[in-house]
């Protein structure tokens, strides 16, 4: 699984019949999507279904979220050509899309916004989370204490431990963070304990939902409040390369960031959208978080997805290196994308992930979040297969700040 | 007609109420659920409930859900609980009902579910997580096969979405109590006697309540407005200590059904 620039097939002319205009009104992504969760809360969702139309088409909201986006995240966040790096790989130039140089260092801000405006038009005064890396329960606590809302973050305990800048920075911004000792105490099961939670509280509290996961309407909202990505990349490379770029590739957990890139450009078929998860310790179940990969259809968290589960249906264990990635689903219309080969997926063991980090910190001065260390490892490998005047954008998804202490544990260093 | 539809035509003539206990299959493990089964019927239980445990129960409190990780933690597998309900199903009179995610559903296939589950002896499934939106496939092959598909009604249910699902529904629709997840509760909500007679009024189907019901006063106050009542988690956390000594498990859990059983008798 690691030599990836063989085995994937260039798409010079993908016969993709990817269509931008879904999902459809019942949350289907062609077969994938919908919604598979207890009546208690299809009231709820049925609400938020409703609003979000009426935001979406509401120039007023618009308005002030492209603001905030604007002056509280920085957006637009910067194109930068990695030239170094380029010429280092000696294949095409490299093009880092920097949403580590958000507010609070990741692209989870750019939904957590939006979310907490909804949240508001709904009238709702309280805001539950679920979080892997910490970086969507930053971005909650962040935009729940913009707001003046209450915020409750659930994250497993393993997670807790192996990303506490993240906890520390929540709770600094007044959020409650919550571990979540059950199951395999990651983010899977900080999923199911924040979903618990909204079945009792569902009246008076929304969940933003970090990811492109989830029942409908979640994974289309989250992809549309992650698209803004795509949309500026889509003009930064008219302007800056001239021209569509050849390539891209970002790192797919749940699949927000990636969703958020490659949904602007799914009808730009000379454009290659490659998806990068979770490879962990090998190909064998349980070693790796790779359900795009290794996985089969099939349901959880409310949507009908590619899942790693056993032959009974129950969810099987993962593992990355990466609390982010380290979760046994993915978002739907990726499951669409790659039944209808729009977007080819492949997946990144932990070394060589590790050896990203490194690779980008060394030769650009740029600290990457191990998630996103994922998309560097293999673009890097793509990239070698390019000629020098194509062009490669990778979607720079986080920041590694948080992953430091980590790296020093892992590798026996003193922090 | 299942065998469910005969208990509620029985019950209605004679002016009864179902109690309908929910047992966790394989906590700890299936030979034991079957003595739970057994004993549950000795005391006089109309119907049974059989959890079937998963991985990633998002309607379940933490008694339902620490039960499903001791079972599946014994490396419990969905034709074990198969084969052993067909072995013993002989000793029991009473009607079974599969409480099953869609996750396990849609991995076997409907089709292939609800035949082996109706082989192995379950007369119905309710299904949490699939929705009256979701279930229209599910619904037809379960009437194909003559199997029960049991659905939800909750608090938060608007009245007309409530009547479409007891239209969907068949066996009984299950009135879920409380706008939350399955546990003990020492109040019940306020109005749901009124919400339960409205639909009664409206709906020629069996209405059975479930979620946090556990104690006798519960049993009182429900029993006049349903045709039947649920208890799971005050039942499982009684059968928690089974792995250490099974008979006072089973002593502790029959103590329980008995005392509630008493209540709906008065």
């Amino acid at each position: 699984m690691s030599t990836i620039d063989s085995s994937l097939p260039k798409m010079v002319e993908p016969q993709s019949s990817a269509s931008m205009q879904v999902p459809d009104a019942s949350g289907r992504f062609g077969d994938f999507g919908g919604r598979y969760v207890p009546e208690t809360l299809t009231r709820a969702l049925d609400e938020l279904v409703v609003e979000y139309q009426k935001a979406r088409n509401d120039p007023d909201f618009q308005a002030e979220l492209d603001e905030l986006l604007h002056r509280f995240v920085g957006r637009p966040s910067p194109l930068y050509h990695a030239k170094r790096l380029s010429g280092l790989i000696g294949g095409a130039q490299i093009w880092l899309k920097r949403e580590d140089l958000n507010h609070t260092g990741a692209h989870k801000i750019n939904n957590t916004l939006g979310q907490a405006l909804l949240t508001l038009r709904m009238k709702k005064t309280r805001v539950i989370a679920e979080t892997g890396a910490g970086q969507h329960g930053v971005a909650s606590a962040t935009a729940c204490a913009h707001f003046g809302l209450p915020c409750v973050v659930y994250m497993g305990a393993e997670d807790v431990r192996r990303q506490k800048p993240n906890v520390f920075s929540m709770r600094l911004m007044g959020a409650e963070v919550r571990p979540v000792e059950s199951g395999s105490k990651t983010l899977r099961d900080a999923v199911n304990e924040a979903m618990r939670d909204w079945m009792s509280s569902v009246e008076h509290t929304h969940y933003i939902i970090g990811s492109v996961i989830g029942p409908h309407p979640f994974p289309q909202m989250v992809r549309d409040f992650q698209s803004v990505i795509g949309k500026e990349c889509r003009e930064q490379c008219l302007s800056s390369i001239g021209r569509l770029p050849d390539a891209i590739v970002a790192c797919v957990g749940g699949g927000s960031n990636a969703a958020g890139m490659f949904y602007p450009f799914i009808q730009d078929t000379s454009v290659r959208l490659i998806g990068v998860e979770a490879g962990g310790r090998g190909a064998q179940s349980g070693e790796h978080a790779s359900p795009l990969t290794f996985g089969s259809p099939g349901v959880l968290h409310g949507s009908y997805s590619y899942v790693m589960q056993d032959d009974d249906g129950q969810t099987s264990d993962v593992h990355s290196i990466s609390a982010g990635l380290d979760y046994p689903g993915v978002g739907p219309e990726h499951s669409y994308w790659k039944d209808t080969h729009r977007v080819e997926y492949t997946s990144c063991r932990d070394d060589e992930a590790l050896g990203a980090f490194d690779l980008l910190a060394r030769n650009e001065g740029i600290l990457t979040a191990l998630e996103t260390c994922h998309a560097l490892a293999k673009a890097a490998e793509i990239a070698k297969t390019m000629s020098r005047d194509e062009h490669l954008v990778i979607c720079l998804s986080g920041r590694g700040d948080k992953d430091a202490a980590e790296l020093a544990r892992l590798r026996g260093q003193q922090w | 007609m299942t065998a469910i539809d005969d208990l509620f035509a029985k019950l209605r003539a004679s002016g009864k109420k179902a109690f309908m206990p929910f047992v966790t299959a394989g906590d700890p493990n299936m030979a034991f659920t079957s003595k739970v089964i057994t004993r549950l019927q000795e005391l006089g239980c109309s119907m049974a409930e059989v959890g079937f445990p998963y991985s990633d129960p998002i309607a379940d409190g933490p008694v339902i859900q620490a039960s499903y990780t001791r079972a599946l933690g014994n490396k419990l597998k969905l034709q074990q609980i198969f084969d052993q309900i067909q072995t013993d199903k002989a000793n029991w009179s009473m009607p079974l009902v599969a409480m099953v995610s869609y996750a396990i559903i849609h991995r076997q296939g409907p089709e292939s579910f609800i035949m082996a589950a109706k082989q192995a002896g379950f007369c119905g499934a309710i299904v949490p997580d699939l929705l009256v939106e979701e279930s229209p496939k599910m619904s037809s092959l379960c009437r194909k096969h003559d199997f029960n598909l049991i659905q939800l009604v909750t608090p938060t249910t608007p009245p007309d979405r409530a009547l479409r699902i007891a239209e969907a529904s068949s066996g009984f629709l299950y009135f879920v109590s409380v706008t939350g997840i399955t546990g003990e509760r020492t109040q019940l909500p306020e109005g749901l006697v009124d919400r339960v007679g409205w639909l009664k009024a409206r709906t020629s189907l069996p209405i059975c309540i479930g979620f946090g019901i556990s104690t006798p006063e519960h049993v009182r106050l429900l029993a006049p407005v349903s045709d039947g009542l649920i208890v799971g988690s005050a039942i499982v956390r009684c059968l928690e200590s089974a792995s250490s000594s099974e008979e006072q498990a089973l002593q502790n859990a029959g103590q329980l059904v008995s005392s509630l059983l008493a209540a709906l008798e008065t």
